[in-house]
């Protein structure tokens, strides 16, 4: 009825019964219902192109050959998007990160906990405080009191495998996805 | 008038808000009770179908851009990384690219029903130029979206309509220049244009509320081309436009989507997935088929200045034909010799279009000659005298005394009897 076109107080509701009420409302509701699922499925496709594309994801994992890195040195390699520290630890770097005392550790983890092998620690190099890359993998560079890494934004200090020591940064250095394709291969991601 | 005083809104938040910004009654104003003629037909609905590809298009373009490059050593890449690539990269780019000729399609036919029923006239003169203005931005900003994917048909077709400026005498070379950044069509003019197809857009959108703006001030014209004359020849624009509407928007965006999923490239041209070459220019090079008309004027006269000319004069010409026309009776209902031209210049711009796509040699240049001469002959000849020679047939003395059979007039009220459709 063309009653229900006029704003509240047309008046002349004598015509629409309670059957003829719900059977509109019944109409209204699953026109709503269907233009929800409609706008919802035209989103989608839009929403989702936003996502990493299928180049993106082709480029997220890497090989990564070791040999040439000697003891005592470390590379920084790119790995979606993000800088990854590959360090070949020394023997004393090993020893000073598995004496430590778990219990004087802000988010404690053991050694054997961060490495596969324990000469070669990797780690996303990206402070957990708020996202700046921490300086240490030049041997020239201030590693911090612990000897691992040392963040100039805020001043973070990270041990030798990779563990916060002292400073805002709340949790230890992210360990990426790998495994070792070779005795000095590695697959990232 | 009290009836801003009487919208009050059961919702006591919209109400607040009502009262300090008066949003809410506008388009209560405006679209919900917005008198619409009566007896308009489905012609009507390709206003709204027009507003609805504008919205299309800025979302998907919107959303294309966040993935296009435009340099001129990526563009092309990019696109084809959207194609293959992108989530749903495929689906955004072929609803942009098939969306502008379904725009344009929802366009021209908006264009011929405001020929046929006479909506040019006064009073709604400022609402037709804008109408001609949006037409003009929407042929630039299509042309530059062209130009992006730098395929080809993108490089060529940006070199001869930026040619086209060079018709100029003394000022053409300079602006040519100023229109490229360089010395021919390069990076500069790939970057320029993407930043101008961003833009214009959205003046557009500010036209197109403009022209909406000046279309509720007078109200929409009708097949009978006579004014309503009170609530007797009207109905509320919800729900009877807002539904009616609403179906044909569905129905054309079947239409759409068929072409989308089923023949996405239907429309466009193979050369322009070929890499932009400056070297080598494509044996035959032809618009998008929504230039095609004009373009075939282009070529149909004989002299550089004086094809661009007439190829830009037939849409200022456009302009002016609110005064061109001088003929008191708005629709070709009641024209009958009008009418016959109106079919005649119909068929005469589908003819150029397909003149416009043939090789300019031969007799398809002789007919688009003629077609080119035909077009200006009908508005600038015809249309003056036709006002003054014309017998017009007697006009109905409303519209809905003419629609309500067994003359239900006036005193049945118009919304008492919603389902007549006209």
């Amino acid at each position: 009825m063309a009653q229900t076109t006029h704003p509240p107080g047309t008046g002349g509701h004598a015509a629409s019964g309670g059957e003829g009420g719900s059977r509109r409302d019944f109409l209204y509701l699953a026109t709503a219902a269907a233009g929800v699922v409609g706008a919802a499925s035209a989103a989608w496709p839009f929403i989702d192109s936003l996502n990493p594309a299928a180049d993106t994801l082709a480029l997220a994992s890497i090989d990564v050959d070791l040999a040439p890195v000697a003891v005592g040195q470390a590379i920084t390699v790119t790995w979606r998007g993000k800088p990854v520290f590959v360090r070949h630890r020394t023997a004393e770097e090993i020893e000073s990160a598995k004496t430590v005392n778990l219990g004087d550790l802000r988010d404690p983890v053991a050694d054997d906990a961060r490495v596969k092998k324990p000469e070669w620690l990797i780690v996303i190099g990206i402070c957990t405080h708020l996202g700046c890359v921490p300086l240490g993998q030049k041997v020239t560079d201030p590693r911090g009191d612990y000897g691992g890494w040392f963040c100039p934004c805020h001043g973070s200090h990270y041990d030798t495998a990779g563990r916060i020591r002292k400073g805002p940064a709340p949790a230890n250095l992210v360990l990426p996805t790998y495994a070792f394709t070779g005795d000095t291969k590695i697959r990232l991601g | 008038m009290a009836q801003v005083q009487a919208t009050k809104f059961k919702n006591p938040v919209v109400n607040w808000i009502d009262s300090r910004l008066p949003i809410f009654t506008m388009l209560d104003h405006e679209y919900n009770h917005y008198p619409m003629p009566r007896n308009v037909n489905y012609l009507w609905a390709f206003g709204a179908i027009a507003g609805i590809m504008l919205m299309i298009m800025i979302a998907t373009g919107l959303f294309l851009a966040m993935q296009y490059s435009s340099h001129t050593s990526l563009a092309f890449d990019s696109v084809e990384r959207i194609m293959r690539d992108v989530n749903y990269g495929w689906l955004i780019r072929y609803v942009h690219a098939n969306g502008a000729s379904m725009f344009f399609i929802a366009v021209y036919i908006h264009m011929f029903r405001a020929l046929y029923y006479g909506s040019y006239k006064a009073p709604r003169e400022i609402l037709w130029i804008l109408g001609v203005i949006i037409f003009l931005v929407m042929m630039g900003t299509a042309f530059m979206g062209y130009v992006l994917p730098w395929g080809q048909m993108s490089f060529w077709g940006a070199t001869v309509i930026t040619n086209l400026f060079s018709a100029f005498p003394i000022v053409g070379d300079p602006i040519v220049t100023l229109l490229w950044g360089g010395f021919s069509v390069d990076n500069p003019t790939l970057n320029r244009f993407f930043a101008l197809h961003f833009l214009l857009p959205f003046v557009l959108l500010g036209l197109v509320i403009l022209h909406t703006a000046a279309l509720h001030v007078c109200g929409s014209n009708n097949p009978l081309g006579i004014d309503a004359k009170g609530p007797q020849d009207t109905v509320p624009f919800n729900p009877y436009v807002t539904v009616k509407d609403g179906f044909a928007v569905v129905i054309f965006l079947i239409v759409y989507a068929a072409f989308v999923f089923f023949m996405p490239n239907y429309m466009g041209h193979p050369d322009n997935y070929i890499p932009a070459n400056p070297l080598v220019t494509p044996a035959h090079i032809v618009p998008e088929w929504y230039f095609l008309p004009f373009y075939a004027m282009l070529r149909a006269i004989p002299d550089k200045l004086g094809g661009v000319l007439a190829m830009f004069g037939s849409i200022a010409l456009l302009a002016f034909l609110p005064w061109l026309d001088r003929s008191k009776v708005r629709s070709c209902k009641f024209r009958p010799v009008y009418r016959q031209f109106f079919w005649i210049l119909a068929i005469d711009a589908l003819i150029l279009g397909y003149a416009g796509s043939q090789p300019a040699e031969g007799s398809w240049l002789l007919i688009a000659r003629v077609g080119t001469f035909y077009y200006f002959f009908h508005f600038l000849v015809l249309l003056p005298v036709l006002g003054k020679l014309e017998r017009t047939r007697p006009l109905p003395n409303s519209i809905s005394e003419s629609v309500l059979k067994g003359g239900g007039g006036i005193a049945a009220g118009a919304h008492a009897k919603p389902m007549e459709k006209a």
